[in-house]
């Protein structure tokens, strides 16, 4: 199967066959990892640029180290030292990048839909790396790649994603990706935290982290953004640890194989006691290290597919 | 179209036991040797001749199996690209002989990925090449040390090999358009 997709924007617009290919290129990608010398050509000549409008470690650090091991040629922008400050676009940015070369765009942006204004008005390739609170693709795809690797299959399994369902961008990905993949997904949070049309989205909705604990093969922990305190959608961090946070007696209510998740970076003590972060169940250091070959496969297969060979 | 059929079940099986005795002629014997086979009919072709090292020398030489897709020269140029494999190499290549093995040489282009491939896993003693079968047209100045069958072909002709393993038969055929 050759990969026709030119862009990487989110999971709600690949297709399950498409993830499929992303998560066995990864595992290719990840022997690569394994070696003494972590580097291939395969993306010799290719100059991809990291433009990340909001601060993040792991994501962006995660993205270079893909490129650098696929010998692509990086350039990070930092907006702060560019012309951003001087009132330049987004579009004018990234078209400038481009005319210096830039053939695969990877993009952060606090505002939903950037990515897809790029990938409507640039010839580059653009991968989504986290727009507003809408998707983050190659997040989702490392967690599914992490389940994949430990439990064989996905098809079947029961998923809970629990916390700020509504403005996270990582749920609403992970809710396509492991929905296309056949597993249940089983949605947990404050109701004012949960989406208004989230019915539609194909999930079991709870409002108490025991009952959607009950059975669990995966629990997805999602960080609680500490801007959102104040913001009254919870009325204290104390009162949401209490009831949403995650320790180790409820996470007995899961399989005694489960599988706990998070994206980083955590808040010890609020969605997450410190010893079931770093208990046996916790793969949370994998899903890091998984990252990479990830990204190399998404960069990779954009670089290299149907859309630009 | 036409198809000749240049190889048989009884040829492959006396060309891989010749290509077997030069193998441990030259290297003497089988204790520096790994035996590498590329995808995916490299690999199968690789399996029997340490199979029959084995059978003649008592060591079993460590098996690998190489993907060179990531290696490649001319992804701008390819319609239709190759979905990427797993490479499992799980032993040290490092001061070794390493005999690598291909089903067909042709342009020499895969050769060139597959040599660099190895020499990012270690530094070998040497890279010994086995090419099943010799169809010339080389783009590169590559060459086998060890040839199942050398044929003349011309470039819009394709050579297919058949084995037990993923086609149900073991034979060589010449296909022309």
């Amino acid at each position: 199967m050759v990969f026709k997709q030119k862009h990487i924007l989110g999971l709600k617009e690949l297709t399950a066959e498409e993830i499929n290919l992303i998560l066995d290129t990864a595992e290719s990608m990840k022997e690569v990892s394994q070696r003494d010398v972590k580097k291939v050509p395969a993306l010799r000549g290719v100059t991809v640029v990291n433009l990340f409008f909001e601060p993040s470690t792991r994501t962006r650090s995660s993205f270079e180290i893909a490129e650098k091991r696929l010998s692509a040629d990086v350039l990070n922008f930092t907006p702060t030292q560019s012309s951003v400050v001087k009132g330049e676009t987004l579009l004018d940015t990234a078209r400038n990048l481009e005319a210096m070369g830039a053939t695969v765009i990877v993009i952060r942006h606090a505002m939903s839909g950037a990515p897809w204004l790029l990938a409507r008005e640039l010839d580059s390739s653009i991968v989504n790396a986290g727009d507003g609170s809408h998707e983050h693709p190659s997040q989702a795809l490392l967690d599914l790649f992490t389940v994949r690797e430990v439990k064989k299959e996905i098809q079947g399994l029961k998923v809970v994603i629990v916390g700020d369902i509504l403005h996270s961008r990582v749920a609403r990905s992970n809710i396509w990706g492991f929905i296309k993949l056949g597993a249940e997904v089983r949605l947990v949070g404050p109701p004012t935290m949960m989406p208004q049309d989230v019915e539609k989205m194909d999930v079991k909705v709870y409002y108490s982290l025991e009952q959607a604990l009950k059975g669990a093969d995966v629990v997805i922990m999602l960080r609680i953004q500490m801007e959102r305190q104040g913001s009254g959608l919870f009325p204290s961090l104390r009162e949401y640890s209490r009831f949403y946070g995650l320790t180790r007696e409820r996470l007995r209510l899961a399989k005694e194989d489960v599988m706990l998740m998070h994206p980083g970076p955590i808040n010890r003590g609020v969605e997450l006691s410190s010893e079931v972060a770093d208990d046996v169940h916790s793969v949370i250091l994998d899903q890091v290290t998984n990252g990479i070959s990830v990204r190399m496969a998404m960069l990779y297969l954009v670089a290299t597919g149907g859309g630009n060979a | 179209m036409s198809t000749k059929v240049i190889m048989d079940s009884e040829t492959i099986s006396r060309a891989i036991s010749r290509i077997t005795n030069q193998i441990l002629e030259r290297n003497k014997g089988a204790a520096e040797i790994v035996v590498i086979g590329i995808r995916t009919r490299g690999i199968h072709i690789a399996e029997r001749i340490v199979d029959q090292i084995e059978k003649l020398e008592g060591i079993r030489p460590p098996l690998g199996t190489l993907d060179i897709t990531l290696y490649r020269d001319d992804f701008r140029r390819k319609s239709e690209w190759p979905k990427v494999q797993k490479t499992h190499i799980p032993f040290s290549v490092e001061d070794k002989n390493v005999i690598l093995v291909d089903d067909v040489i042709y342009t020499g282009r895969t050769t060139r990925a597959a040599i660099e491939a190895i020499m990012d896993y270690g530094r070998p003693a040497s890279i010994q090449l086995v090419a099943f079968v010799d169809r010339g047209h080389r783009e590169l100045p590559i060459q086998a040390d060890y040839v199942g069958s050398k044929i003349v072909t011309l470039q819009s002709e394709t050579v297919e090999v058949h084995l037990e393993e993923t086609d149900g038969k073991d034979e060589v055929v010449v296909v022309g358009k």
